[in-house]
């Protein structure tokens, strides 16, 4: 089976989107970046076949026989009109694909818009850090967000009447990292020092996967992207949820007790309480995600347990080294996480 | 000088016998090491990069057996990212450039009827520090850990912060003291080019091998200058606390990109200009034909040159430069495909017509011209900017830019090397062993580098040491490791074949190809002095006047 038949097939037995493929658009800008690949690979397709034949046909036609006569064939230095024919065959063609080029440029890279009220519009501040994704929801159809998420991306979907576009303002904490999600659009680079701009929009709902594309170090590799596609109810209650501060249960007092005492506060964030770093991924509402660890694990008892005990174990390299705490307060601690909805 | 010559063997004979101890090995050594002669440096540098090319090839071994399954972990992720770091950088630097070097250096003063290059002292030491910038940055595996950088070693991934082992002061160092043996050597070949070829040979009647040495070397000497200055700075942030790179303070990551990159991109025409050159030579011999439009072929090559130099962002498609940069750069990058269509066009009409033999040189050469011409066009697919916001760093890169290197750079490169090795052991190859090297490497090739752009096409990125089985790239990644398993025999017949025939291999004389350039009127292999008197050209093809002294070249240049 090939792979795009077994990746329809884990779609549909899990129902996960397994599909990054840059040739299942969900979105105009992926669309039209399909329009131009197709164009320039049936040109490029007539160009392979035509010079292939040549090249094929004249090794075949032109091989040295037995029965050649003694000598050498006719000795040809060269031709001034066969050489302006074909200068100005290929030129013509690259002036084609400039010009369809040129086209597809100008509808990917959209002039960039500022949040105003009723835009419909939602903007994100995606800074890159080595090797997890923070969210800086900034405003949705003009209204003033400002709370921090990480790793999961959600967007809302347009319909036939709205389109809700995103826009993402991409920025990076520290080194070079890129942001592709293929089904949605093409890469764009976080770069420290500079500010970029990426803008798509789409009407399926679904789970759409991608990854850092710039190399960035030990867990490149690990530094997925998930970005959530849900209704436009869904979403506001979505946003609704992310903006409350972190649920306190008295059940757990004990855990958020360790939690605050240890060296978790200095780089994670839990809203509401004493914990204020920003160098680590906002657990406000960790339990809200399906994954940890930047979408490499399933967010699991199992998972969670493993990786507060050992995140090294997990992912070789990642930043939070193992605090040798004790099981107790390993278990003190996870309980808590796991209340924080 | 023939007088010089025969001086100075007398001196080194002195020197010998008033070394008891010393033995034909040792004698070997020091001649070897000691040499200016452009032959045996030519053969040290080949020498060389076939040893690197072996090192390049076990790191690309082991990097492919990690990725044969989805979440193996055979490989860390730090010595996965060392492998394609180094492989990289072995590949471009020590594999790449100093095996066309070597050949150029061995063969272009044959062809153009010189008795060296220009100044052998500066080739020797050439030679010499290219290969310590290649031991220096091979060291970095003894201080602990070879970089992890990639091979184009995006800053401020790079700064101390972020990399504290001293790998990366290793490559920067070792990069940077081989390419001044490269500016060395270009500036050599300049010389000997423009300044020493055989009475008669004006430029119009150059090897066109020649032609693309010297464009070549004009690339050089442009594009190692801004990588030497990149390499400095780097070495600066890293080791005297400075802040070009360093964001935090001031610097910015953005400019290592355009600094590497107005390398970066020349240097990918470094490394197929030469070989461009080596198919000119091999192709009209095998098809018995004159190549087709020199003219336009010479003139092709330099606006290649020229071109190449203002393209290099078509690497930072993704960097968010404006929608202006991008068009430019799109647009000149497929203007390169214009001058690259022409020298094809030349190429297949010089074998129309012709009377073909598939001998070893020319079925590397049909080699190359059959694959080079996908990695042209996937290339055409990566310039047009909106795709490529697809398509960069995706694992189809990779697959374009080793369909250039190996099916263009490597197949070329072996078509050179099966047709000069009888001049310069004067022994042939055995065809039999080629053929086996031929097929296998194609058919390893095609399918390594294929399955690569597909799995790009379904959402790889490069550089990644495990993924996810739910991505589905898994039986992709499979195909590419059993390809390189394919491939990896055809190297080890190359190599048994390149030794053996050193003594089986059927004594080739002067002329085995019935070929038509200078190095062919001389001995294989050719005196120290390379020829006897100075040889006097006519036309582009002096032997072939000297064969048909009825119908000569000249009457029709």
């Amino acid at each position: 089976m090939d792979a795009i038949g077994r990746s329809m097939l884990a779609a549909a037995v899990d129902g996960r989107m397994a599909d990054v493929s840059i040739f299942s658009p969900a979105s105009p800008q992926a669309g039209w970046i399909v329009e131009l690949a197709i164009l320039a690979l049936a040109i490029i397709g007539i160009i392979f076949l035509v010079v292939e034949g040549i090249l094929f046909y004249s090794v075949w036609r032109f091989r040295r026989r037995q029965q050649d006569a003694d000598g050498e064939p006719a000795q040809v230095y060269g031709s001034e009109p066969i050489e302006i024919a074909w200068t100005a065959a290929p030129t013509m063609i690259v002036f084609f694909l400039v010009l369809v080029t040129t086209r597809t440029l100008w509808e990917v890279e959209a002039a960039p818009v500022t949040p105003r009220a009723g835009d419909q519009s939602l903007f994100v501040t995606v800074i890159g850090h080595q090797w997890w994704w923070e969210y800086r929801y900034d405003s949705y159809d003009g209204r003033k967000l400002g709370f921090i998420t990480a790793n999961e991306l959600h967007i809302p979907i347009g319909d036939d009447q709205i389109a809700r576009p995103v826009h993402l303002t991409l920025q990076s904490g520290d080194v070079c990292h890129s942001f592709w999600v293929p089904r949605l659009g093409g890469k764009v680079d976080l770069i420290p020092g500079r500010t970029n701009l990426l803008s798509f929009e789409t009407t399926e709902p679904g789970l759409y996967l991608g990854q850092c594309a710039e190399y960035c170090g030990a867990q490149h590799a690990n530094m997925l992207l998930r970005v959530v596609a849900q209704s436009h109810e869904a979403f506001e209650a979505w946003l609704v949820q992310q903006a409350q501060s972190a649920v306190e249960d008295p059940a757990v007092a004990a855990g958020k007790a360790a939690f605050l005492a240890n060296s978790c506060v200095n780089c994670h964030r839990i809203s509401g309480t004493a914990a204020d770093g920003s160098a680590a991924p906002d657990l406000t509402h960790l339990m809200s995600r399906e994954t940890i660890a930047a979408g490499q694990v399933a967010n699991t008892l199992k998972n969670l347990r493993k990786w507060v005990h050992d995140p090294q174990a997990i992912k070789p390299g990642v930043l939070m080294p193992a605090f040798g705490l004790s099981d107790h307060e390993e278990n003190q601690i996870v309980e808590y996480l796991r209340t924080l909805k | 000088m023939a007088t010089v010559d025969r001086s100075h063997r007398l001196e080194h004979a002195g020197s010998a016998a008033a070394d008891n101890a010393s033995s034909g090995w040792a004698d070997a050594l020091h001649d070897w090491t000691t040499t200016v002669d452009h032959k045996k440096i030519g053969i040290m540098y080949v020498l060389m990069s076939l040893v690197f090319l072996v090192i390049g090839g076990v790191e690309a071994l082991l990097m492919r057996w990690q990725l044969f399954y989805a979440r193996n972990d055979v490989l860390g992720p730090s010595v996965f990212n060392q492998l394609f770091t180094m492989h990289g950088t072995t590949m471009v630097f020590f594999v790449g450039m100093p095996i066309l070097i070597g050949i150029g250096n061995y063969m272009i003063p044959l062809m153009v009827g010189a008795r060296d290059m220009a100044f052998p002292r500066l080739n020797a030491f050439g030679f010499w520090i290219t290969l310590f910038g290649g031991l220096l940055t091979y060291l970095s595996f003894i201080t602990g850990a070879a970089p992890e950088i990639g091979w184009f070693a995006y800053a401020p991934l790079t700064e101390h912060t972020f990399d504290r082992n001293a790998g990366t002061d290793f490559w920067a160092l070792g990069l940077l003291i081989s390419g001044i043996g490269t500016i060395g050597a270009a500036v050599n070949f300049i010389a000997t080019i423009l300044g020493m070829r055989a009475p008669g040979m004006t430029m119009r009647k150059m090897p066109f091998f020649a032609w693309t040495m010297l464009w070549t070397s004009f690339q050089m000497l442009l594009a190692i200058p801004p990588l030497t200055a990149a390499l400095v700075m780097i070495l600066f942030d890293r080791q005297l606390g400075a802040h070009f790179f360093d964001v935090q303070n001031g610097g910015s990551a953005y400019l290592w990109q355009h600094l590497f990159w107005f390398f970066g991109h020349p240097e990918v025409y470094i490394l197929i200009l030469p070989v461009f050159g080596m198919v000119s030579e091999v192709i009209p011999v095998f098809s018995r034909k004159v190549l087709f439009g020199y003219e336009f072929m010479a003139a092709a090559t330099m606006a290649i040159a020229f071109i190449s130099l203002g393209v290099w962002a078509h690497h930072m498609f993704c960097v968010g430069m404006s929608r202006t940069l991008d068009l430019y750069f799109a647009a000149a990058s497929l203007i390169v495909s214009i001058p690259t269509g022409i020298k094809f066009f030349n190429w297949l009409a010089t074998i129309y017509g012709g009377r073909i033999s598939l001998a070893s040189p020319m079925l590397f050469a049909f080699g190359f011209l059959s694959m080079f011409l996908i990695g042209g066009l996937t290339g055409i697919m990566l310039a047009a900017a909106p795709f490529d916001f697809q398509l960069s760093d995706s694992y189809f890169v990779v697959g374009h830019f080793h369909w250039v290197l190996i099916g263009g750079t490597l197949f070329g490169t072996f078509a050179g090397i099966y047709y000069w090795y009888p001049k310069v052991t004067g022994r042939m190859l055995s065809e039999r062993l080629a053929v086996w090297h031929f097929w296998l490497l194609y058919i390893g090739f095609i399918l390594t580098f294929g399955p690569m752009h597909i799995s790009g096409i379904l959402g790889m990125p490069r550089r990644i040491y495990t993924y996810d089985p739910s991505r589905d790239w898994e039986w992709w990644n499979q195909l590419t490791t059993i390809g390189a398993l394919v491939q990896t025999p055809s190297y080890a017949i190359f190599v048994y074949n390149l030794v053996t025939s050193l003594w089986k291999g059927k004594p080739a004389g002067d002329d085995p190809w019935d070929a038509w350039t200078l190095e062919w009127t001389t001995s294989s292999p050719p005196p120290s002095y390379n020829f006897e008197t100075e040889p006097v050209v006519h036309s582009r093809r002096p032997l072939w006047d000297l064969k048909h002294p009825d119908d000569p070249d000249w009457q029709y240049e």
